[in-house]
């Protein structure tokens, strides 16, 4: 398996649907290739990290415009 | 004799299902339920997109007010959610264009470049990189990093990895094909490592393998 061959599944190993066999020859590759097992192991910390921190916090009151928005939307006929 | 139980499990419906129907029926209270559920998601989204604080807030009201609206033509074959980040896909894409008057913002526009498609910053990350920086400075890299990716990569990485819809449920969302979703997918993630690398690298010595610019 060349290096180029393992980024075309790398989105597939991440995502956990790799067939067994496809597995075992990715797993191989990675045993001799420090590259790609730096592309694997930093690419899931990415997205564990975006997971797992809020980047974009939603501002106090705007459900509370929400609703009051919706209501009055309500009051003219639900 | 007993009766073959037929096997429900599979083909329990959604939550969300019930709620539309209560809010059809005329309890708004149930609309507020599905607020609370998404209203984060959908502010996000509309983030991504418009990367301007108050018009996300205005998408996010004009996007669940909509949805309110136009309930009776929710189809119960799609989920509520895909269906509503459709809404707010649209209202943020509009508000893009209000502000930019005469460019054209487009979700399905296929940015063609190499950025990231070859992975170049092959050094390693530090152990937990993310412990080298304050809450409000990773905040920012993260935010700053991801704003670079063009609208459709950024959406498509936060619905998927993010928020983690499935890629049927986010190329439905997005009126994009499976194919699409999955190589904007491929791409956004390794530009965003590419990216994240500038801070998360490993400082000098232990693996220096990357090739420097």
């Amino acid at each position: 398996m060349t290096c180029t061959e393992f980024l075309a599944l790398l989105d597939d190993l991440i995502d956990d649907s790799v067939t067994a066999e496809a597995r075992a020859e990715l797993q191989a590759h990675l045993r001799g290739c420090e590259h790609c097992e730096v592309t694997l192991s930093t690419t899931r910390k990415t997205i564990e990290i975006y997971r797992s921190h809020e980047i974009y916090e939603m501002p106090a009151g705007l459900r509370d415009r929400l609703h009051t928005a919706i209501m009055e939307r309500c009051k003219k006929g639900c | 004799m007993s009766t073959i139980q037929p096997l429900t499990a599979e083909f329990e419906p959604h939550p969300d299902v019930a709620l539309v129907e209560r809010v059809r029926q005329g309890d708004v209270s149930a609309y507020d339920t599905l607020v609370r559920k998404y209203e984060r998601q959908v502010f996000r989204i509309a983030q991504h997109i418009t990367q301007n604080r108050e018009d996300a807030e205005d998408v996010m009201q004009d996007a669940f007010l909509k949805a309110y609206e136009k309930l009776d033509q929710f189809q119960g074959n799609s989920k509520f959610y895909t269906w509503l980040v459709r809404i707010a896909v649209n209202e943020s894409l509009m508000r893009l264009r209000k502000r930019r008057t005469g460019k054209m913002v487009s979700i399905d526009e296929d940015i063609e470049t190499e950025e990231g498609s070859v992975p170049r910053d092959l050094a390693d990350w530090a152990p937990d990189p993310e412990q080298n920086f304050s809450q409000a400075e990773l905040a920012e890299i993260l935010r700053k990093t991801i704003q670079g990716l063009p609208p459709g990569f950024k959406v498509v990485f936060e619905l998927r990895d993010v928020q983690g819809l499935s890629t049927e449920d986010t190329a439905e969302a997005l009126g994009l094909s499976v194919p699409a979703v999955k190589s904007r997918l491929l791409r956004a993630r390794l530009q965003l490592r590419e990216r994240l690398s500038r801070y998360f690298r490993r400082k000098k010595g232990v693996r220096e393998t990357g090739i420097e610019k």
